[in-house]
């Protein structure tokens, strides 16, 4: 690709102008440069480029081990990872544990959304509430997660709440003070509108601001479904007898980087899946969010 | 005072007061507005004028002073004064006919229509949408909208409830000039038709000699009514945008400007650009050192 910004040397330029078939208006047109701040990008070309980063990452990693530059027990070639995995999932467990996994992530995010969602509309939209709350929650986001699991085995016990507890402290108490931030952001004029139409206090809550800062909110949760996965792995090396944490934590007992690297992979590809799936939703949901 | 005006606004005072310091906004405001009067209110910038507004509205509260709408005092918002704001008050996840609508879905609607059914509400919606001249985007959203489509939709929510008063603050200052020409005549029909009382706040003089029957020049540094002028021109059905150019027009409209600039301290000091362009050299005391 050849992208010189003056196709044409000067000195023709001018025979172009005066030949008797002039180029079509459309074939000349100029774009704007690839680097231009904030500029724009056609899709495929987005989608090319993205799926080239994955690619020249994949063909690093096959030089680095074909190549024997680094010993395969601390970094096993794409090849060995992917017969580990076909292995692992023809044993069964590797579905198995993913399915446990999921269960958790899933369980730990909707108990987390549905105490976060209602707390944060209304410290959102009443400032008492806010200063009830948020100095408690400023320091609550600042305590580690991880720090409370053995707390949490103490209280809970090694059996699923434990897991879901850790996942509940690590994403809980941002959730709360991300949700009620998207309704602050909520323009003023919406809200003071509906009181001069006649709404009281509930139908502006409902009606208005939970409306209004829908999509925002639905964006924070999708953040936070990240998050969650990062604390279920950390509950699960710590404390569990199943699920993909667990797998990557006995794979380092026997040595197999292989299977870690599996492990990792895997719950990437989960968080990438259910990342664009929510994506897409939201774009069916709020088609009227993404131009303000 | 009579008591049956449709606005009365006595001895109106606002103070803004923080920790730090203490801010008076307006000061003995006092005023009426009679049914079916369009009355304009205009002024520099900070005399207090959106404030105005709002505490009629009942968005803030004043500090000092009464106001009676429709003979009874004023204790927070309420559906007989819709306000019409400059921006952003659509609701974007609601189309163009469901924004229209918007005040039916309350209660307090609910309750004060009982006998004048529902149906009178949808037919006098769709009859707005077209007066509007929005049918052909009714099931459109407010974004893919021009702004001046958006302030029909909006003008068209806040008339639906049939409002004793409508407060209008600067609606079309994000509007470019030639959609304000078009919602000045729109405005004019609709309001006259519909015999409705208007306030509107504006800081474009020829928008509110043209549109007002009467002017209140607020000035600042506590906003205060510095005069009250009466526009004289034909009934709002009868004006055209021709009158814009009419000598008496004009007259009005320079009256009114220069008691705003006689207001607003604002004045451009020739010496100083002087001093600013190097036509004049800079006085420096110490000048004599070097």
């Amino acid at each position: 690709m050849s992208a010189s910004p003056h196709p044409v040397p000067r000195n023709l330029a001018p025979r172009n102008q005066t030949s008797p078939n002039p180029v079509p208006a459309g074939a000349a047109r100029p774009s704007l440069p690839l680097w231009t701040i904030r500029g724009s990008l056609d899709r495929r070309l987005y989608l090319s480029i993205a799926v080239s980063s994955f690619g020249l990452w994949l063909a690093l990693w096959w030089a680095v081990s074909a190549l024997e530059l680094i010993d395969p027990l601390f970094l096993p070639g794409p090849g060995a990872v992917l017969r580990r995995f076909v292995s692992w999932a023809r044993a069964g467990d590797l579905l198995e544990d993913a399915k446990i996994s999921i269960f958790r992530v899933t369980a730990g995010f909707l108990l987390s959304a549905l105490m976060a969602l209602p707390l944060g509309l209304i410290i959102g939209a009443y400032r008492p509430v806010r200063a009830l709350f948020e100095p408690l929650l400023e320091f609550a986001r600042y305590l580690p997660a991880v720090a409370f699991v053995p707390v949490v085995l103490l209280w809970t016990g090694i059996g699923e709440p434990s897991k879901i507890a850790v996942i509940w402290i690590g994403t809980f108490f941002q959730m709360v003070i991300m949700l009620s931030e998207d309704v602050t952001r909520v323009p003023m004029p919406q809200i003071e509108a509906a009181r001069t139409l006649g709404a009281n206090d509930r139908e502006v809550l409902i009606l208005v601001l939970m409306r209004s800062a829908m999509p925002a909110m639905f964006d924070t949760l999708r953040i936070t479904l990240g998050w969650a996965w990062t604390y279920l792995v950390v509950a699960e090396l710590v404390a569990a007898n199943s699920g993909l944490g667990y797998a990557i934590l006995k794979a380092q007992r026997f040595l197999q980087t292989d299977r870690i690297f599996v492990g990792i992979i895997v719950i990437g590809l989960i968080g990438l899946g259910t990342d664009q799936i929510l994506r897409w939703i939201h774009r069916r949901l709020f088609p009227w969010a993404g131009a303000r | 005072m009579s008591m049956n005006g449709a606005l009365t606004v006595r001895g109106l005072g606002k103070r803004f007061e923080t920790a730090a310091h203490c801010f008076e906004a307006l000061a003995d405001i006092s005023f009426c507005v009679d049914p079916g009067e369009f009355v304009a209110i205009v002024g520099a910038s900070g005399c207090g004028k959106s404030t105005l507004l709002r505490i009629i509205a009942g968005l803030e509260r004043p500090t000092s002073g009464e106001i009676l709408a429709g003979g009874l005092p004023i204790t927070g918002p309420g559906r007989d004064r819709a306000m019409i704001f400059q921006d952003y008050s659509l609701y974007p996840w609601l189309t163009v006919l469901e924004n229209i609508r918007f005040s039916r879905r309350l209660a307090a609607q609910r309750r004060d229509h009982s006998s004048d059914d529902g149906r009178g509400a949808a037919e006098r919606s769709v009859l707005l949408l077209e007066l509007m001249g929005l049918e052909r985007v009714r099931d459109a959203h407010p974004h893919v909208l021009s702004g001046g489509m958006r302030q029909r939709v909006a003008i068209a929510r806040a008339l639906l409830c049939k409002p004793q008063l409508l407060l209008m603050d600067e609606p079309f200052g994000a509007l470019d000039a030639q959609t304000r020409e078009v919602m000045h005549d729109l405005i004019l029909h609709i309001v006259a038709l519909e015999k409705r009382t208007v306030l509107f706040v504006t800081h474009d003089v020829e928008e509110a000699v043209y549109l007002a029957d009467r002017v209140i020049v607020l000035a600042p540094a506590p906003g205060h009514i510095d005069s009250v002028w009466t526009t004289g021109l034909p009934p709002a059905l009868e004006r055209s945008c021709d009158l814009k150019l009419a000598p008496e027009f004009l007259a009005r409209e320079r009256e009114i400007l220069d008691r705003i600039r006689a207001t607003s301290g604002l004045q451009s000091d020739l010496q100083a650009l002087r001093r600013l362009t190097g036509q004049v050299q800079f006085e420096r005391p110490d000048k004599a050192q070097s």
